[in-house]
Order: structure tokens, then sequence, then C-alpha cells
């Protein structure tokens, strides 16, 4: 099985499912000719499928996005992508209003089969505008699935899966994972929404994370192991719909959660897997459930203040410690 | 342009039922048994009428948050469109939409929407999808002057020239948004020349005559089919009523009011003159219609107040759809 980065997974994935369908088009700010996306998901696409099927857009966002809701209610599988999550803020009525609400509003007349991707997450030294984490924002929004794929293999067949659903898919990436390798097979081959994987297993203590963070936590309990102690990683691979049962199993088995993401605390998604937990398995829980998330601040700019910013392994570390 | 009695009879035919559609409407709001607000459509029905008489039954129309007339024109069962105002659960969106969604894509509409100017992006892509799929379909988007004033005006104007998609941007301008003068807040003369600068072909009609309106949408609906391009088309009207149900609309001045509320200004009687004058109907014929329509009216009154509500456990139906 060959070994593919993350962005080819992903790029391979969404060439797969064009050549598939031909109601799948790609449109947004620079993911075409010129440029390949910001991060060069679609370099090469634009040459494969034409211009038509691989569209610029102006500096758009809201319009991005509305477009690509007209375009999913009328016969097409649009996958449009906002440059930066950040930037989504600019769409947030076409995604939450309209996109997320117009089946449940229209009492199930129609389904809005769109993927829009973007990407989250700090680590560049890119600032406030380029960095954030926002994912909770949309798991309160009732209407959309998101996936949230981390490794090189599940990117390509979650992308698949979120192509093939019929309704809406915020597909979320981060930055410092699109150059991260893993054996990801040639073939057609989907991952399915709403069904986490344990990365490592473990009896001690209970590790359950998104993106860039399970790479540092698979880290962190490699470093554990060490000294005895044994964790448990849980990548929920979309937040919505959310594996509650992967997860409660694991806590009825160690006893002890720790949740680490790269958003800032109040409200973040930790917030609600915290509560989940104290709902179902309370009384198999052995500890406080531990949070290791952002400060609540913008993200800064400077490498020592975005390195405060970001959870590191030393924090994780530190908030396993505290409760194995 | 000359225009054959069928079609007058047409126009006449539905504006009419758009009138008595919404007299109605307001009607039962009296009674008592419309919940929420409403915006009418009542004075506006010209616009309306003139749009969807130039349209096949396979082109789409967008709506508004003042959608009724727009949905009733293009052809929309009255039961189902009464019962939805009524909250019942054979409403065409089945309780869940009310005034501000209602929508029937049966016939051709893509929903009408409570957020101001939303519906542009969602008309974008709808129009790009007639165009990737190849068919001769075209989208005509309802929107006020007030949405004018809103980000995705310029947005989507701008991507549907570049693209050349077949669209006509209608803009019913009825001097008010909401209770705010649009001369206030657009320092134009018309609305239709701020396409000038999207190289948009642009043209102002009276928004009471059907005929007037007819005629230009029948131009615009020609270069959209022959992939030339979106047009705008600013129908100057005006609002028989106020802004929503307990708007008395009393900051409008009486000279202003009586010139547009006057006979000779109704869209109405416009119409039906024009009719009989051209000879495509008699004051009998006429009158004939307007006796069966106001028939269908009563009987879908009927309908929607016979109707059941829905179950209230019916609340958590249609979030998603079912993945095949």
């Amino acid at each position: 099985m060959p070994e593919k980065t993350y962005r080819d997974a992903l790029k391979d994935g969404l060439r797969e499912e064009m050549i598939r369908d031909e109601r799948v088009f790609i449109m947004g700010e620079d993911v075409g000719l010129n440029w390949g996306g910001a991060f060069k998901v679609t370099k090469g696409l634009a040459d494969e499928f034409g211009e038509a099927r691989v569209r610029d857009t102006p500096i758009s966002e809201n319009t991005i996005a509305g477009t690509a809701v007209g375009a999913a209610i009328t016969g097409m599988i649009p996958v449009a992508e906002i440059m930066f999550g950040d930037l989504i803020t600019l769409a947030m009525d076409q995604v939450c209003n309209q996109a997320a609400k117009m089946r449940y509003m229209f009492g199930g007349q129609t389904s809005v089969p769109l993927v829009l991707r973007t990407v989250f997450g700090g680590g560049k030294n890119i600032a406030s505008h380029h960095s954030q984490s926002l994912e909770s924002w949309f798991m309160h929004t009732p209407g959309l699935k998101i996936a949230v794929p981390a490794f090189a293999y599940d990117v390509k067949g979650l992308i698949k899966t979120a192509i093939r659903d019929p309704n809406p898919v915020l597909f979320l990436e981060h930055k410092l994972v699109y150059d991260k390798k893993e054996d990801v097979p040639d073939e057609d081959y989907t991952v399915p929404f709403g069904q986490a994987k344990v990365r490592r297993e473990g009896e001690d203590v209970t590790v359950w994370g998104t993106f860039f963070m399970l790479h540092k936590a698979l880290e962190v309990a490699d470093e554990l192991a060490k000294d005895g102690i044994s964790v448990e990683v849980i990548d929920p691979r979309t937040l919505a719909p959310l594996d509650k049962k992967t997860l409660i199993e694991s806590v009825k088995k160690t006893g002890r959660l720790v949740l680490v993401t790269e958003e800032t605390k109040t409200g973040a998604t930790t917030a609600e897997i915290a509560a989940t937990v104290q709902e179902e398995a309370f009384d198999w829980l052995d500890a406080p459930i531990k949070r290791v998330n952002a400060p609540d601040t913008p993200v800064p700019f400077s490498p020592p203040l975005e390195g405060y910013f970001i959870p590191d392994n030393k924090r994780i570390a530190q908030a396993i410690r505290e409760i194995v | 342009m000359t225009v054959d009695k069928k079609t007058l009879k047409e126009l006449y035919t539905r504006t009419l039922k758009v009138r008595r559609f919404e007299e109605k409407v307001w009607d039962l709001f009296g009674e008592n048994v419309v919940p929420g607000t409403l915006h009418l459509y009542l004075g506006q029905e010209a616009v309306a009428a003139g749009v969807t008489t130039a349209l096949k039954k396979t082109d789409w129309i967008q709506s508004t948050h003042r959608g009724h007339g727009h949905v009733v024109a293009k052809g929309a069962d009255m039961n189902a469109a009464l019962a939805e105002l009524l909250g019942k659960e054979t409403g065409s969106c089945k309780g869940k939409g009310g005034s501000m969604h209602i929508t029937q894509f049966n016939v051709g509409v893509l929903g009408a929407t409570g957020v101001v100017a939303s519906g542009l992006p969602i008309a974008v892509g709808a129009a790009l999808s007639c165009q990737m799929r190849g068919t001769d379909d075209v989208v005509a988007c309802f929107f006020g002057d007030g949405a004018s004033n809103n980000g995705t005006f310029g947005e989507s104007l701008n991507m549907s020239a570049i693209w050349k998609l077949p669209l006509i941007w209608i803009v019913e301008n009825n001097l008010y948004a909401m209770g705010t003068p649009i001369k206030m807040m657009c320092p134009s003369a018309t609305i239709a020349q701020r396409a000038d600068g999207y190289c948009i072909p642009n043209v102002v009609v009276d928004g009471n005559n059907a005929l007037a309106v007819y005629e230009a949408t029948v131009e615009a609906v020609k270069r959209a089919r022959a992939g030339e391009g979106p047009t705008l088309i600013e129908c100057q009207t005006y609002r028989m009523k106020g802004h929503s149900r307990f708007d008395a609309a009393k900051y409008r001045p009486e000279k202003e009011t009586k010139y547009w509320l006057s006979e000779e200004r109704d869209a109405v009687r416009i119409i039906r003159e024009m009719a009989i004058e051209q000879g495509a109907l008699t004051e009998t014929q006429a009158e004939k219609i307007d006796a069966k329509i106001s028939k269908d009216v009563e009987k879908a009154a009927d309908f929607a107040k016979k109707s059941d509500f829905p179950k209230p456990e019916e609340t958590l139906d249609d979030v998603f759809a079912e993945v095949a």
C-alpha cells in the first residue's frame, strides 16, 4: 500500500469522486489553474477536469457558500472551499441559516448535498485571522454534519462519504496535518460518519481529541508508556454525527478522561464532550474530567506567544498525570 | 412587443389569483388563525404575475420573506400554501416553515427566506447548476430595494455576470425597507443603475403593470436562455399594507399613499382593463375568472382550517435526509 500525505490522499478522494459522478464540482478562491488551493489540495485538478468543474471564484465567501447551496438543491454536488476557516465568518448565513436549515424548514421537500471544505488551526505564525479553531460553533448548529479528519487514510475515506451524503457537510482540515503521511490504498473506500477510531488502546486513561492534538496525544502516550501509564487515544473523526458509544465504552474501561483540542476553552467541543460523559458515564468516572484547551484569547502571532497558546505535549502529559 | 390574447388573460388571472389569495390571508389573520407574523404581497401582485408568466414550469424562482405571491403565481397548490400559513401538517412545509419559508419545490420555487438578501447567492447557485447541467432553464430571483444594500447583492450580481449565468434579477422596489425609505439609504435615483457597475443590462418598469413586467422578463429570459447572461429588472411598486401584520405604515406620506393606492395604480384594475380593451377578455369572462379563483381560495381556506396540526414530536423530523 503506498504511503501518501494527507494532502495527496484528500486530492485522490476528490479526484476519484469527480470521475465517479459528473455532478461533483469544486469551487472556491484560487482552487483552480493558477494556484490549486492555498494549501495545494486541488493542484492539478483544473488541468484534468477543466475550469468549469474546478472553478475559481471571486473573494465572496457568503456567495461561494450560497452558490453551493443553490447548486446542491438543483441537482449538483458542489465541493466548495473557504480558504481559511476564519473566513467562514463571512459565510455564516449561508452555512448556518440556509444550508443547515433548508431541509427542515421546507418540511423535507429538498436536501442539500454539499461539502464545504475549510482549514482550522494554528502553528504557522499567521495570527488571529488565519489560525482559529471554530468547530464548536457548527456543532451547535443542527442540520450540519462535521468531519474532522486528522490522518491521511481517514481524509480520503471521509471526503468520499461527505460527497455521497445527501446533507450539508462541513469538512474541516488542519494546516499542520497536510504533510503527515500514512498508508493510503489507491482503491475506492469510504470511512463512515459517526464512527470514532481508537488510535491507541490503553487501560488507565482515555484521551479524546481532534486534529493535530491527536498527533501530539499519541506522542505523549508513547512517552507515558515508559512510566507505566497506559493511555487510550480516541479520534472521533466526525463531530456530527458524534460517536458517543466508543467514547463512553472507553471511559467505562479506564475511568478517566482527558479532552484535548486546540480551541479556546470556553464553549469548546471539549465542554460538550465532558457534559455528555457526565450524563452517560458519571458512575464510572474515578477522577474529574480534565480539559486541555487554548486560553480564551485571540490566536497571537509571535512564536513564543503562539507556543504558549497552543496546547503542547507537556500540558497534555501534565493533565494526564494529574488524574492517573 | 405584441402580446397575444392568451397571455393577457393569463396575466390577469395570475395577478388576480395572488390578490384574492392575499385578501384571504388577511381575513384569516383577522380570524386569528394565522400564528406568528405575515408580510403580505398585496399591491405587488403584478410583479409576481408578470415574471412567472414569462417562465416555463421547469424554470426556477427564488423568493423572499414576502413570498406568498411568488409561490402562488408560480403555480403552487393553494391548499398546501394556506395550510402552511396556518401551521398545519398538510402545509407544503409540514408546518415547519410558515409565511417566511412558504415554498413548493415541485413547481420550481427554490425557497422563501427570512434573511433579507440571502436568496441572491442561492439563485446564483441554481443558475450555475442550470448552466452546468446543460439545461435551458433559467432562474428569476426576487428581492426588495432593501436587499440591494446587502453585501450579497454585489457578490451575487458580480458572479452572475462573470459566469454569464441564466439569471434574471427582479428588484421589487416598494420604496421602503420595513419603515426606512429607500431614498434615504440609496444614493442613486434607481436601484437598476447599480447593475451598471457589474455590466448587467438593466431596466426600470412599472411594477404595478403586469404586462410591462412580463415584457421586460421575456426579453431577459431570451438573453438568459441564449447564454448571454443576467439582466436586472427594477419593478417599481408599493405595499397596500404595512411591512408586517401589525404595521399600519403610518410613516408613509399621505400624498404618496394617495397616488400609489389609487384605483388608477391598482395592479388588478390595470391588467383587467388592458385585457378587456385588447379583446382578450369580456367583462363577463373577467367576472367568471374572479368567481372561480375566489371559490378555489375559499376551498383552500376550508382545507387549511380543517387540517390537523402536526404532532408535537414531528418537531424532530426532517433535520437530515436519510443516507442511501
